[in-house]
């Protein structure tokens, strides 16, 4: 390592990442999908609505919700029904008009019910927990005209994490998609 | 009728089919939305919501002597065990059903012109469900027992009766809530994250922060949030059409004449839907115009919501009229009776009055012009609350009062603190959350309203342009 490498590195502060602003959401499309196919990895895209094409151009993987909201959902099922049954049948067996003690379609609607609660409940707590959330703090925050991105303009970040990193050289890779700036995040 | 009117002469004004009005871009949406909360309140906002404010002060008076002297106040006696507090509050669960139908079911249809009310519709019905829920708690006699209802292992060994249909309604009342709780408060994150960037105070910073999870628009984010909200659609689907399901198996299961009736779930949904709307155009109508909205609140919303009204009313009719039906050809006494004492007897006039509103009224809605009106709709609107109020009363109070022994029929009336409880919860309660929730919340989504916008790059865009 040279000296002067040295003394670059030291001076600059540490960084979260780069961040380009795009005012279309077809150039922060672009700018992604150049970036995955140029070996970045750990990219992310800020939007003010959700855009699929910019996941795709991410090539997420498959959200976990559905499985998630199903495996939930299906205890929830079986959870209320057992209540029932534990409650009507076992531990406090009581004769209503001469029905059964396992009146099963009676029980029907609590356990339906308790299917719904379960899985909505988990269907947000999931994607709560899944997102990270809550996070007051985040270094993208420090960049004062990320407020945009809750509005309309469009963020692409490298993070600093990612292997291909590189401070002057990404910042010349996302020069060329014509953003209207690239800023230093800071951590 | 009104079919007659267009065959003359072409209708004066074409409404563009759009549900946003062209020349918008996210910002100006932004700006437009996040603008009422944060501009100062107009001068007509304190005079309403102090008007409502007074509405509830009655409602805390007549609530309080409730407590103070009992059910014993109200009009109830035996035979009518049921009266206006089990009307208002299947009246006020129907109309809880509109912003959950528009929120999931529309969506799951992809109606895009739902996206412009959606958030005030589940909002109306969540204010809906809380004054709901108030009446069979205040029912109770000993309201403060009303935890008795939730299965908890408890010193006595009791347990609810899981196959009664009032524990049935505490499940399905109490999931219903819940979920258009979360499912409210879900869809509104990215907007709370919006409000957050464009607080003027720290304090409503600092609020708004707190409220938005920290939600910064990560496309990773998007990703789960998309599918968490699509899902929740999908379980809201059954879950809204099966609550008043299980309201009406509150009448169904039970053998009173005129409640006994295989045909009283899907008279119920339709009945909840069609005074659901009805309630999002009593109070859309006048507040498009108090804030200017008529760019994201266009004439295609008021034709689409008047032709889901009247699609559910017409349901509605044929309801009242299969139940007549029914009556004779079940050749029933006591049902043939109740029929006839229900069109001609003490209480003929409610009944008259119903088919009035719910039946006839929104007849007008075939018109092509009355769905442009936005007046036509708030008087139509105006009539089919009523009317829906009106047919739960007929439900309850009139099969009630003359059931099978003639020795035991008594007439019901509703007592000055019925009356105060009842206007209470619709002018207090309920205004009173709704004026609070368009000061301070978004009342229009704005991350779903700027996908409408041209150049999105998102799937409404073009039908929102086409």
């Amino acid at each position: 390592m040279t000296s002067a490498t040295i003394s670059s590195t030291s001076s600059a502060p540490r960084l979260y990442g780069l961040m380009a602003e795009f005012t279309t959401p077809d150039q922060l499309i672009e700018a992604a999908k150049t970036a995955r196919e140029a070996g970045y990895k750990r990219l992310d895209a800020y939007t003010p609505y959700p855009i699929e094409h910019v996941s795709e151009a991410l090539a997420l993987p498959r959200s976990k919700m559905p499985l998630i909201v199903l495996i939930c959902g299906l205890l929830g099922g079986a959870g209320g029904f057992l209540l029932c049954y534990w409650t009507q049948v076992m531990i406090y067996p009581w004769n209503i008009g001469g029905r059964p003690y396992n009146s099963w379609p009676a029980f029907i609607v609590p356990t339906f019910e308790c299917t719904i609660l379960a899985a909505a409940l988990s269907a947000v707590i999931g994607m709560i927990a899944i997102n990270g959330l809550p996070q007051p703090y985040h270094p993208v925050f420090n960049v004062p005209g990320f407020s945009r991105a809750s509005s309309d303009r469009f963020f692409l970040v490298v993070e600093a994490s990612d292997p291909k990193f590189d401070r002057h050289e990404t910042r010349r890779f996302l020069t060329k998609f014509n953003p209207n700036e690239v800023s230093d995040i800071e951590p | 009728m009104a079919t007659l009117d267009l065959e003359g002469r072409q209708p004066v004004y074409v409404p563009p089919p759009v549900v946003l009005a062209p020349g918008h871009t996210p910002e100006t949406v932004t700006r437009k939305i996040s603008s009422i909360i944060i501009a100062k309140a107009p001068r007509w906002w304190y005079v309403a919501f102090g008007i409502s404010f007074c509405f509830l002060m009655m409602f805390l008076t007549a609530v309080t002597w409730l407590f103070v002297r009992g059910v014993g106040i109200w009009g109830i006696n035996i035979p009518a065990g049921w009266g206006f507090a089990i009307v208002n509050f299947v009246w006020w669960i129907g109309i809880g059903h509109a912003g959950t139908l528009i929120s999931a079911i529309l969506l799951l249809l992809r109606q895009d012109w739902r996206t412009s009310i959606n958030r005030f519709a589940e909002a109306m019905t969540l204010c809906a469900v809380a004054c709901a829920g108030l009446f069979p708690v205040l029912h109770l006699g000993r309201p403060w027992l009303a935890y008795w209802l939730i299965p908890y292992p408890n010193t006595m060994g009791l347990w609810p009766q899981f196959r009664s249909p009032l524990i049935w309604d505490v499940f399905a009342v109490s999931t219903y809530a819940t979920v258009s709780l979360i499912f409210w408060y879900v869809g509104m994150v990215p907007d709370l994250g919006t409000m957050r960037d464009r607080a003027p105070g720290k304090v409503s910073r600092i609020v708004f922060g707190v409220l938005s999870l920290g939600w910064r628009g990560s496309t990773r984010h998007w990703h789960n949030y998309e599918s968490a909200y699509l899902l929740l659609a999908g379980l809201a689907t059954p879950l809204v059409l099966s609550v008043h399901t299980v309201v009406s198996f509150d009448f169904a299961i039970g053998i009173v004449p005129g409640w006994h009736s295989t045909i009283f779930p899907p008279y119920f949904v339709a009945g909840a839907i069609f005074d659901g709307f009805a309630m999002v155009l009593t109070l859309v109508l006048p507040l498009r115009a108090a804030f200017g909205l008529h760019d994201f609140i266009t004439a295609r919303h008021l034709h689409a919501m008047g032709k889901v009204m009247l699609a559910t009313g017409l349901v509605v009719f044929y309801g009242y009229l299969i139940e007549i039906f029914f009556a004779w050809y079940s050749a029933n006494h006591d049902e043939w009776f109740m029929m006839k004492n229900r069109m001609t007897g003490p209480y003929w006039f409610v009944w008259a009055a119903l088919i009035l509103c719910n039946g006839l009224i929104p007849q007008l809605l075939w018109s092509w012009k009355v769905r442009s009106s936005p007046l036509a709709l708030f008087l139509i609107s105006m009539s089919i609350n009523i009317g829906m109020w009106l047919e739960r009363f007929v439900i309850v109070i009139v099969s009630l009062t003359r059931d099978f022994l003639p020795s035991s029929w008594a007439p019901y009336r509703g007592t000055i603190w019925d009356w105060m409880t009842y206007l209470g919860t619709v002018g207090g309660v309920f205004l009173c959350l709704m004026f609070l929730f368009v000061r301070f919340l978004p009342m229009i989504s704005m991350s779903e309203m700027r996908t409408l916008t041209p150049g999105s790059g998102s799937h409404g865009a073009q039908e929102a342009a086409s």
